[in-house]
């Protein structure tokens, strides 16, 4: 990989997603006030000691956003990271096993994938007790389903090509074939496919906080703080505005390095819906 | 539908392994493909004639079948899943400091005591028959309630799908038309920036300007019985804006990409290759064989407006079907969320088969699969 083909768009995408980390590994460096300290009046205009000015209940707005962050990408990476597990082992296990268990996953999968993402969340949450490994659980299995359907059909797209052929007629061994033949051959699209999944949890999270059933207050998570400043919308107060436009920056910058990568993998093509 | 005509399938491969998807959702055993076999060679049965004679119906009459299984085994799911799933709801109805009698008592109102296979066929021959029970919370009728606003949903995903469907489809041939140039590179750029948007952004952006700024929307968009027309139209304008925002970019992206898939096809080579415009290439050889992909990339963005409208319902405080059910999710009250739960799936099942089945009727070569 050359560093010089990558495009504006896809430097733009790599800045913005490193100033998120880099907020949200130095926390407590960059952050002028506390998490959850008060500091000032309820809805402070921008400017001033308060940058961003405060919150519903005169919290620093920025220092929020900033701890936020910390918040949302980690709830977010770790569904991600945990359904990409979780999605690859079964769906390798499907296209290496076959017969029975492969029908036994992929028709269970379409069972899941029928049912809207959303839809299913709500009905799951509103069952379970409000935890935080029980909200990043839930997002994984269900976003699961998706990296299952591409995960086994990259295996077995790729199983069957002939330089996987030439490698075992050569004598190597599984572990070799797995890890110098086909891995490296699937590692552009599953690093797409799992940016997808990552704007995607980032979103979902957002939403599911937004609704009130995702991270619970006062820890800050930037879906959560666009809920508790909803009412001051209505007054012309753009609080909410604030931690809404980190999202979206947020998740713009993940899927403008991921059409970067999908464009280099465009012959292999994978699935971009998510409802 | 489901049981009845699968007595006799043709012993075509596509058969065997649509008879075994089927079988494997509702019961969980794949069908006996053998046996299959064995009774397409009798032959001669109503369901082998009517394949035969009727090819395009069976198909239809297979893929609603499909539908149908989904939905009962979603039924079974939403069900079973939340009887499997730990948590006691009388004690979370009252809290943790109820006595154990108040707890047994609101157990036996709410009917938790009888047996789930007990509870779950009359909860499922109520929802047959559209009676989803009384709410917990409010003690009213689930029915009624979701009568009313499920008119109201439907009204804002209408209005919504009328204006984004041509806007879509509009521009993904724009791009198209301008592949790798600078109106393409544009639009997927602002398609990208779209699709990461979460709703409920666009939505409060759209009321900080049209609404507080200029004043020229209203929020929130209530809207009630013996309204006008016109009010209403103005009141559900930013919802409308904001879904339309939404599921915008995703159409015209799959539009793009669909009909890019038929211009890098052989004729379409050719075509340009005899030296035709592009237009012309566009209108006469790609389009009549993207409308299929096109359609089928409609329909499948019409069952994403559907979930859509649960966040856009809540972030202007309509009241729809989407409110309904997060309100229901917060205080836990199971026969709403189940009721809301089935009729949302419904709808996006039921859009994607309409899908599948407006792309066979649209590209004759499905079919016929291999």
């Amino acid at each position: 990989m050359n560093v010089k083909s990558i495009p504006i768009s896809a430097w733009v995408g790599i800045a913005g997603i490193a100033i998120a980390i880099l907020c949200a590994a130095f926390a407590p460096f960059l952050a002028p006030f506390g998490e959850r300290e008060i500091v000032g009046e309820i809805w402070m205009p921008a400017g001033g000691e308060f940058l961003l000015g405060t919150d519903n209940l005169g919290r620093d707005l920025l220092s929020r956003l900033i701890y936020g962050a910390r918040t949302t990408i980690l709830v977010a990476l770790a569904a991600t990271v945990l359904s990409f597990a979780l999605g690859m082992v079964l769906s390798f296990a499907a296209a290496v096993m076959g017969g029975f268990v492969d029908q036994l996953f992929s028709r269970f999968n379409d069972l899941m994938m029928a049912i809207p993402t959303l839809i299913f969340a709500l009905v799951v949450l509103a069952v379970l007790p409000q935890h935080l490994w029980i909200l990043i659980l839930v997002m994984a299995v269900l976003d699961s389903t998706r990296v299952f359907r591409i995960g086994r059909a990259v295996a077995l797209d790729v199983a069957v090509m002939e330089f996987v052929e030439a490698a075992r007629l050569r004598g190597e061994g599984s572990i070799w074939i797995i890890f110098r033949e086909i891995l490296p051959n699937t590692l552009s699209p599953l690093l797409a496919e799992f940016g997808l999944r990552f704007a995607f949890s980032i979103l979902f999270l957002s939403t599911l906080s937004f609704l009130g059933l995702g991270i619970q207050p006062p820890a800050a998570d930037w879906g959560g703080m666009v809920k508790d400043n909803k009412d001051g919308i209505i007054f012309g107060i753009s609080a909410a505005l604030v931690p809404g436009a980190a999202i979206a920056m947020l998740a713009i910058c993940v899927n403008l390095v991921v059409d970067w990568l999908m464009k280099r993998t465009s012959s292999l093509k994978g699935g971009r819906g998510d409802a | 539908m489901t049981s009845g005509p699968m007595a006799g399938p043709v012993p075509t491969d596509e058969t065997a392994r649509e008879i075994d998807a089927r079988s494997t959702d509702l019961s969980g055993v794949p069908a006996n493909p053998t046996a299959a076999v064995a009774m397409g060679d009798i032959g001669g049965t109503f369901w082998r004639r009517f394949v035969f004679r009727r090819p395009l119906a069976a198909l239809i009459l297979k893929r609603l079948g499909l539908s149908v299984g989904l939905l009962f085994a979603v039924s079974l799911m939403i069900s079973g899943g939340i009887e499997a799933l730990p948590g006691d709801f009388a004690t979370t109805y009252l809290g943790q400091s109820a006595t154990p009698q108040a707890v047994e008592n609101i157990r036996r109102d709410l009917g938790l005591d009888r047996p789930w296979s007990e509870r779950y066929l009359s909860w499922l021959g109520g929802a047959v028959t559209g009676d989803f029970g009384t709410s917990w919370a409010s003690k009213q009728s689930v029915s009624e309630q979701i009568g009313k606003r499920l008119g109201n949903s439907l009204f804002l995903a209408f209005f919504a799908a009328l204006v984004s469907v041509p806007l879509a489809v509009g521009l993904g041939m724009v791009a198209v038309q301008f592949r790798n140039r600078m109106p393409d590179k544009i639009i997927n750029v602002i398609s990208l920036a779209a699709i990461s948007l979460p709703e409920f952004f666009v939505g409060y952006l759209l009321i900080m300007v049209f609404a507080v700024e200029w004043g020229v929307a209203t929020f929130p968009a209530t809207v009630y019985d013996g309204m006008a027309f016109t009010d209403r139209l103005s009141a559900i304008a930013l919802p409308v804006a904001t879904l339309v925002l939404v599921v915008l970019a995703h159409m015209m992206r799959m539009t793009r990409a669909a009909i890019l898939n038929v211009m890098s096809s052989a004729y379409v080579e050719t075509a340009e290759l005899k030296g035709l415009s592009t237009f012309r290439i566009i209108a006469r050889h790609a389009a009549p064989n993207a409308v299929a992909p096109v359609i089928n990339v409609v329909a499948l963005n019409l069952a994403y407006l559907v979930v859509g409208v649960v966040v856009v319902e809540v972030v202007f405080v309509y009241p729809g079907m989407g409110q309904y059910m997060v309100d229901a999710v917060t205080v836990r009250d199971m026969p709403v969320v189940q009721a809301c739960g089935l009729i949302f799936a419904a709808f996006y099942i039921f859009l994607n088969m309409a899908a599948d089945i407006l792309a066979i009727l649209a590209n004759p070569r499905l079919r016929h699969p291999r």
